[in-house]
């Protein structure tokens, strides 16, 4: 294709917004990075901009050591949240999405509607704490992952990629050999929806990573509290200059240092697991949203 | 991944042969009245129905048992009577809170948040997606993908967590900036005027990219024999983009569009919670952030009244709903119903 010099323009221009936009993304994340390996008086002063000034690991030794180590307990939490919440995600999103993908199941349109009313109507706040808390739930680990657990959105996604990219004659083939739908969906279906598992795996974790809300109305011990809570708490008190490092011979503004330097540590400790296993992923997302947007 | 998507797409395509041969097979099959065919009955599939029980057991506990609570609102609930055993008092929850001082502001405060973000959530992630596709090298294409979907998988806890750092007058990065830029010395954080573009733009550069995945991937379905034409019709690529590539993703985007309606009212608690402080609370409460306020956070617990304010918030969330899609079914013929 031969390009006209319109063309060119064009490209240039349109490269030149591809460049801001990443760089929007990306210096606020460098910078995060930068303040936080700084020495902290530097950080004060708004001295640092993309490269550490003053290199030091002190602080992420305060962020560590906070309140009786309070973010490594957080960390512990947040892992157990992730893999159990995942785990029973998944558990739910594949049953429902397997019996749901196949035409000759009878009623089909009736499940399917029961599930997607969930998707515009819900009790909302208060009705739903009282059926968690009525079960015992409140202020248990599975308190905070059971509401939510389930996505219909995303199980609508895997039951469309089964219909469309799983041949049904294929599954009429086995039924025939005498295998029941049962081992059907084990042994046949769930290899097959790999790229889907994949997908769905990082959904999931990553909301249970990041999700703040659930603990937030439904746990109030502080010993089950996911990082985030952690890291709100932790940001707040910082924030309000009201941070108590158990040490009394250093003064208002070094203390104030301390926060302002500590909140960059803090930001950089919760993104960093996300964030380092996210670029391995990242070429799954657009066929899995993609698949998801058909209609079906 | 090159290998996978080819062998998903051929599958797909051997599925779509094999579909049409099926229905020939199966309308044969109904006219032959095959006995095997005959006798499948909905318990040859009894183990599809055992699946689902563990599911649908879930959406009857965690959807609709909270819906049937939903009555609550209409009742004076204590936690010592239970739900059902609660006095009726009709609408009064809900005239206590159309009389709150407070009443106009959060839902102006609603308002403003949620339709700010559903103009703007949904024309720049488009535009973007227009442009991104026009990126000629692959690799280009796949690293500003990358980059931009990041900020989808940060925390809402830490979003805000750096907007503070961020407008932070004395030592904020941005804050900084506008000041080299000519704007007055302003703690944003902490000023009603500026919240709701805090707000908005925070979520901005969250899902700009992620927002745009659906657009780019629908671009690449485009028929290029369509842009071939244009080109010898001597279109150039702004005009392209505009009569090809816009008009391909609008059904995808009339449909994201109206599902955001849907959710017009339910997204922002959490981000909302999150940035609001004594200072800018005037702009930054919203019905949710209300309702919270007056139940699970306050030593009331004004359960029932919570109910109502929630129930009403979702009753106009129904309205604007259905109002988009009858309008997008007048204006575009796409709609979810």
């Amino acid at each position: 294709m031969i390009k006209g010099r319109y063309d060119r323009i064009f490209d240039i221009v349109n490269y030149l917004i591809m460049i801001a936009v990443c760089a929007i993304v990306v210096i606020p994340l460098i910078f995060i990075l930068a303040n936080s390996f700084s020495s902290p008086d530097l950080v004060y002063f708004g001295e640092v901009r993309l490269i550490p000034k003053g290199f030091t690991l002190a602080t992420y030794k305060q962020v560590i050591t906070y309140d009786d180590y309070a973010i490594l307990n957080g960390f512990k939490n947040t892992i157990i949240y992730t893999f159990f919440g995942t785990l029973i995600s998944m558990t739910l999103t594949f049953l429902a999405a397997y019996p749901l993908s196949r035409k000759d199941l009878k009623g089909r349109g009736l499940f399917m509607t029961l599930f997607v009313i969930t998707m515009f109507f819900n009790g909302g706040l208060i009705p739903t704490f009282l059926v968690v808390k009525s079960l015992g739930l409140y202020n248990r680990m599975l308190g905070v992952i059971l509401p939510g657990a389930l996505s219909v959105y995303n199980m609508i996604i895997v039951r469309t990629y089964m219909q469309s990219s799983i041949p049904y004659e294929l599954q009429e083939a086995a039924m025939i050999d005498g295998c029941s739908n049962f081992r059907l969906f084990l042994v046949i279906i769930l290899p097959l929806c790999k790229p889907m598992i994949a997908i769905m795996v990082l959904f999931y974790a990553v909301g249970y990573w990041n999700s703040y809300y659930n603990a937030l109305i439904y746990l109030q011990d502080e010993a089950r509290e996911p990082i985030q809570i952690v890291l709100r708490r932790l940001f707040s008190q910082t924030k309000s200059g009201g941070l108590s490092t158990g040490n009394t011979s250093t003064s208002g503004t070094e203390l104030a240092k301390q926060a302002e330097a500590m909140q960059y540590a803090v930001i950089v400790v919760a993104m960093a697991p996300i964030l380092c296993i996210y670029p391995f992923l990242s070429k799954y997302f657009e066929r899995g949203l993609m698949v998801g947007s058909l209609k079906g | 991944m090159q290998v996978n998507e080819q062998k998903t797409a051929a599958m797909a395509e051997e599925g779509a042969g094999a579909k049409k041969e099926s229905a020939v097979e199966n309308a044969a099959k109904t006219v032959a009245r095959t006995p095997r065919r005959n006798k499948k009955r909905w318990y040859t599939n009894l183990d599809l129905y055992l699946m689902l029980l563990l599911p649908v057991a879930y959406v009857l506990i965690f959807h609709y048992a909270p819906m049937y609570g939903v009555i609550i609102a209409f009742k004076d609930y204590s936690a010592g009577r239970g739900i059902w055993a609660s006095p009726w008092v009709g609408f009064k929850h809900f005239a206590a809170f159309f009389e709150q001082p407070d009443f106009w502001v959060l839902v102006k405060n609603t308002l403003i948040v949620s339709i700010y973000s559903l103009i703007l959530y949904t024309i720049v992630p488009i535009v973007f997606g227009l442009l991104l596709f026009e990126v000629p090298n692959k690799a280009a294409k796949r690293v500003v993908q990358t980059v931009t979907y990041a900020p989808y998988f940060i925390s809402g806890v830490i979003v805000c967590s750096m907007c503070y750092s961020f407008l932070d007058a004395d030592t904020g990065m941005l804050a900084q900036l506008f000041q080299a830029l000519g704007a007055e010395r302003t703690q944003y954080m902490y000023s009603t005027s500026a919240y709701y573009h805090v707000y908005v733009l925070s979520g901005l550069w969250q899902g700009l990219g992620w927002w745009s995945i659906i657009y780019v991937g629908t671009l690449s379905n485009v028929d290029p024999a369509l842009h071939e034409a244009a080109i010898i019709d001597g279109a150039n690529r702004f005009q392209r983009i505009i009569h090809i590539n816009f008009p391909s993703i609008l059904p995808v985007a009339t449909i994201q569009f109206i599902m955001s309606v849907g959710n017009l009212m339910s997204i922002g608690f959490e981000k909302s919670w999150l940035l609001m402080n004594e200072q800018n609370k005037p702009a930054a409460k919203i019905i949710a952030t209300y309702v919270y306020e007056i139940s699970l956070k306050s030593t009331l617990k004004q359960f029932s009244m919570a109910t109502a304010v929630g129930l009403f918030n979702s009753f106009i969330n129904i309205i604007l709903l259905i109002a988009a899609n009858f309008l997008s079914k007048r204006v575009s013929e796409t709609s979810l119903w």
